[in-house]
């Protein structure tokens, strides 16, 4: 395996008195991987997205991404770890609706702190990239779903980070477009970007992904690699 | 429970920001509304339960006993309702029998209080005199205490070297007299005194035919003097007066922005449950039922607060009463009940009626509208204002919140108007505080580095002034001329001038005059006019405003001073700001009125950089063998009726501002709830704590700068127009300056107030935004 660039050691996370949501989870992803967390409903997907993205905290375990220990750190220091090491896609967009696909796109680098300039530079280039440049002072709300797909993941490759983190790409969108999602996907990790995708739909992870993990009731379940096609 | 009251009671308790919003802002606006509503009943209530109740006289008048006889004074006269009198009147001057002024009295002979139909005096110490050698003195007169506490049993020494002990204390809301004596005490009365209530007073006009009629039944000539209940009313409510148009401002002030903020909260409560209210219906709910569930949620802490307001209103009105009542005189002051009522039914009322038009307009959604709504603002407003602060050269969480309060621009006006009259309460208590310290300066005219007999408050009870700089155990009053000789020759002497107090009697005025005759240039002590000029020239004077409405005088007329045998006329050229002696006062030069008396004062400046302490020492050497002594000048002391405003001021301002602030708290944590998905967004894609802070923040800035910009401007405007109104209804005339107080510096930092006043209200909002959970924000619908 490359270097890891995710490390999940021994997790687990209870809410409340509920039942575990993920019960010692240990988990490795290396750099350039395309991985897909699969499972029903509470199986612990969402969770498990969460504290690698570090929007929540395990109850016990260490999460490692690209070098930084996740657990540990306060909200500042997990906000600053996402704008630099992470983009995410979710399954509605989460575009703002009063801002431009542009100012959507440059937002995680001004928030970052990066040059008016070099920001823009970087967006116009992404937006180029992704086939949206001319939807780029279009507001998200005159997009097709599809469309506004591609800017989240624009906006999320802004910061040019390590992982990409993709939250159900193609819940929300119809097949069409969900396969042009896919596809996107398939190609930025064919380009060296690592991508951890969790979804329901089993024809997404095979598209764009070759590892794939079972999550059940909050338990690995299964982590099968699917051999190249040659 | 009805589902009804379930409904209401999880409302209550889940939207508990929004409740306790609903709470503290009734509490706040029902305690200003309990103080204010108390303090202007208590500023025109006093005075006329007292003149009723005593039958005061509409018009007291004397007249000449050698120009009309007992029998015709006793006539009736068309228009008189009732009379009492003739009652005999001698002018008297006790000697130096202790402590206090010697001050003269119009003293009337009269067998008892008087329970007739006019003027029935209240005694209330001691008994009435009944005896001669008894005297029973006026409850607020100088000979009303003694350095034990109560005249009662002092002993007055008169001229010819009789005595009158004082046996009583009264007192006449017709003011009709210093002193009673029983009538056979005055032999050769100075003149006959008779008391008058006219079948209508109300106005100038009215008082003044009455006199004329009254004068018309008479000899010619025997009225020489009369005295206007308007014009006591006017002498007894000028303390308490003053009070008046600043409370209706900032009465007027708090229950707008109480308006503002009930109403909004309540508004904002309701519009931020539409999805709620939407599925109330779907679950079968009728409109009427969700009217009624919504205006139970807020009530119920509207009651809350009203309950803890009340009781908070009127435990601050206690002290603040109690001053009232000492600057009034012995009325009991305590809430009125009705004013209790009005406010609590006010409240609650205003609160139904917001809650009602709220509710019903949500009640009346079309259920799918309203789940529907759900809590996104409609897209698409505001957006040029976001894409022009994008463009900002500021960090993007600024710019992101700048353009905030475009997408809700009637939300944001709400918020406007809340700092605008937050921003013009604090402008105007700045002007109106810092109006009375000139006032304070104006009335104490301290900038003399050194004074030499100058009367401190405080010290050694009534009239404890030393007579001349008189050093404690000296036998004789110093020589003022020597002393005056001693200061000139003193080194590092600037400027020096010394007055000399006379009490004098002017006709028609019943109570005494000072007349301060000035040596020397005193326009250096910061004697200030509120119209003319000071005088100049021989037969010229200044007068107070109160002695000029005393007297019917205006700036340009003459007015004649009766000193004993003496007369002297002067011509009054300036208005002067001068408030001792309840602004009965005359200030002329000692070559216009040679004084008599030895009560005299020296005001010394010295020379920039010199050590007055040091002066003042080697003066006190000087002056030593003359038997006075010199001490740091300065008389800081504010009046009662001063510290008084400005405490009120303090706390009015306090409530306002709190309720302003509150009012931006309400809606930014509105404008944050329905936002927080969005919250989450940014979060997700980096945004820190601390940049949140600065979103949020950032949301009020606009807000927060016009409403500065308007409230400035509008509370000085406010402040220009309440200064007059309070010197006018004092009785007082005000210096320049008084209006002259807002510099431009001050003012921009009290707009920058307008921008603190959005950011504190902001803050609280900003830190919850700031500690929401990222996951559990983007998982909110």
């Amino acid at each position: 395996m490359t270097t890891p660039v995710i490390e999940l050691r021994d997790v687990s996370r209870r809410y409340d008195d509920g039942p575990p949501a993920l019960s010692d989870v240990s988990l490795t992803v290396g750099a350039g991987e395309a991985v897909a967390i699969l499972g029903p409903s509470g199986s612990g997907k969402s969770t498990l997205l969460n504290l690698i993205a570090g929007l929540d905290r395990p109850d016990a375990g260490t999460v490692t991404v690209d070098g930084v220990r996740v657990d540990g750190l306060g909200e500042a220091g997990s906000a600053r770890y996402r704008r630099a090491r992470v983009g995410m896609v979710f399954q509605f967009f989460n575009l703002l609706d009063d801002l431009t696909v542009a100012d959507n796109v440059v937002l995680p680098a001004q928030l970052a702190g990066m040059a008016r300039g070099e920001a823009g530079k970087r967006a116009a280039e992404l937006l180029d990239q992704l086939g949206i440049a001319r939807h780029a002072r279009a507001y998200p709300g005159r997009l097709s779903g599809g469309e506004r797909q591609r800017v989240a993941v624009a906006r999320a490759l802004m910061n040019r980070p390590a992982l990409l983190l993709a939250d159900e790409p193609t819940g929300a969108l119809d097949t069409a477009s969900g396969e042009d999602v896919s596809a996107l996907l398939t190609e930025l990790n064919a380009d060296g970007q690592t991508l951890v995708v969790v979804t329901h739909d089993l024809a997404l992870a095979r598209s764009c992904t070759r590892r794939t993990i079972q999550l059940v009731d909050g338990r690995i379940a299964g982590d099968v690699v699917a051999e190249p096609t040659r | 429970m009805s589902a009804l009251g379930r409904v209401v009671r999880s409302g209550v308790a889940r939207r508990r920001v929004q409740t306790v919003l609903i709470g503290l802002a009734t509490t706040m606006a029902v305690t200003s509304s309990v103080l204010g509503g108390s303090l202007l009943e208590a500023s025109t209530a006093p005075f006329d339960d007292a003149f009723a109740e005593q039958r005061g006289a509409h018009l007291s008048a004397r007249f000449d006993p050698t120009k009309a006889t007992a029998a015709q004074l006793s006539a009736p006269v068309a228009g008189v309702t009732a009379t009492a009198g003739p009652f005999p009147v001698l002018t008297i001057t006790p000697g130096d029998d202790g402590p206090g002024p010697r001050s003269p009295l119009t003293v009337v002979g009269r067998a008892d209080p008087g329970g007739g139909p006019v003027d029935a005096v209240t005694l209330t110490e001691g008994a009435w005199a009944d005896a001669p050698g008894e005297i029973v003195v006026s409850a607020d007169g100088p000979y009303a205490h003694s350095p034990t506490g109560s005249g009662v049993g002092r002993e007055l020494t008169l001229a010819d070297g009789s005595t009158l002990t004082v046996v009583g204390l009264a007192r006449s809301v017709s003011r009709t007299a210093d002193g009673w004596v029983p009538p056979s005490w005055i032999t050769t009365p100075d003149g006959h005194q008779v008391l008058y209530r006219l079948a209508t007073a109300d106005t100038a006009e009215q008082v003044e035919a009455g006199r004329a009629a009254i004068e018309a039944a008479v000899p010619e000539g025997a009225l020489t003097g009369s005295q206007s209940w308007l014009v006591l009313k006017q002498t007894a409510d000028r303390s308490i007066a003053v009070f008046v148009p600043f409370l209706v401002a900032f009465g007027i002030l708090g229950l707008a922005m109480s308006l503002l903020v009930v109403g909004n909260v309540v508004a904002g409560a309701v519009g931020a449950g539409t999805r709620r209210i939407g599925i109330l219906k779907a679950l079968g709910f009728t409109p009427a039922q969700v009217v009624r569930a919504y205006m139970a949620q807020a009530l119920i802490p509207a009651t809350v607060g009203t309950a803890i307001g009340v009781v908070a209103g009127n435990l601050l009105a206690i002290p603040v009463l109690a001053e009232t009542e000492d600057v009034y005189g012995a009325v009991t002051l305590t809430v009125s009940p009705w004013v209790n009522a009005v406010v609590v039914a006010g409240a609650l009322v205003l609160v139904s009626v917001t809650a009602w038009g709220s509710a019903s307009r949500a009640g009346r959604l079309r259920t799918v509208d309203a789940i529907a709504v759900g809590r996104t603002p409609r897209p698409g407003r505001g957006r040029w204002a976001a894409r022009l602060t994008a463009r900002l050269a500021v960090p993007r969480p600024i710019s992101l919140g700048l353009a905030r309060p475009f997408t809700r621009p009637v939300r944001a006006a709400a918020m406007v108007a809340a700092v605008l009259f937050g921003a013009t309460a604090v402008t105007f208590a700045v002007g109106l505080a810092s109006s009375l310290n000139q006032v304070q300066i104006a009335r104490n005219h301290d900038l003399a580095d050194v004074t030499i007999g100058v009367e401190r408050p405080g010290t050694g009870g009534p009239g404890a002034r030393p007579p001349g700089g008189r050093a404690p155990g000296g036998k004789a009053d110093p020589d003022p001329v020597a002393v005056s000789a001693a200061i000139d020759a003193q080194a590092r002497t600037r400027a020096h001038y010394r007055t000399t107090r006379t009490t004098v009697t002017v006709a028609g005025v019943t109570g005494s005059t000072k007349v301060v005759s000035f040596t020397g240039d005193a326009t250096w002590d910061g004697y200030q006019m509120v119209a003319g000029r000071w005088f100049t020239a021989p037969g010229e004077a200044v007068a107070a405003t109160p002695f000029l409405n005393a007297t019917g005088t205006r700036v340009g007329d003459t007015v004649t001073l009766h000193d004993g045998d003496r007369s002297v006329t002067v011509r009054i050229v300036g208005d002067v700001f001068e408030m001792s002696n309840d602004g009965m006062v005359v200030l002329t030069d000692t070559a216009t009125f040679a004084a008599t008396s030895t009560d005299v004062s020296h005001y010394i400046a010295v020379q920039p950089g010199t050590d007055v302490t040091a002066y003042v020492e080697s003066l006190n050497k000087a002056l030593e063998p003359l038997d006075a002594t010199a001490a740091p000048g300065g008389d800081d002391q504010a009046s009662d009726t001063i510290i008084l405003i400005n405490s009120l001021t303090a706390v009015l301002t306090l409530m306002l501002v709190a309720v302003a602030a509150m009012g931006v708290l309400n809606t930014v944590l509105l404008d944050t709830r329905e936002r927080v998905r969005d919250l989450g967004v940014h979060k997700a894609l980096g945004m820190t704590p601390r940049q949140t802070v600065a979103m949020v923040l950032g949301s009020v800035v606009v807000v927060g700068v016009l409403g500065g910009a308007v409230g400035v401007p509008v509370g000085v405007a406010l402040h220009q127009w309440v200064l007059p109104a309070m010197g006018e209804s004092a009785g007082i005339g005000l210096p320049a300056s008084a209006f002259a107080v807002h510099e431009p510096l001050r003012l921009v930092a009290l707009g920058v107030g307008g921008l603190l006043i959005a950011i504190v209200g902001a803050l609280p909002p900003a830190t919850w935004a700031a500690r929401t959970s990222t996951a559990t924000a983007l998982r909110t619908e």
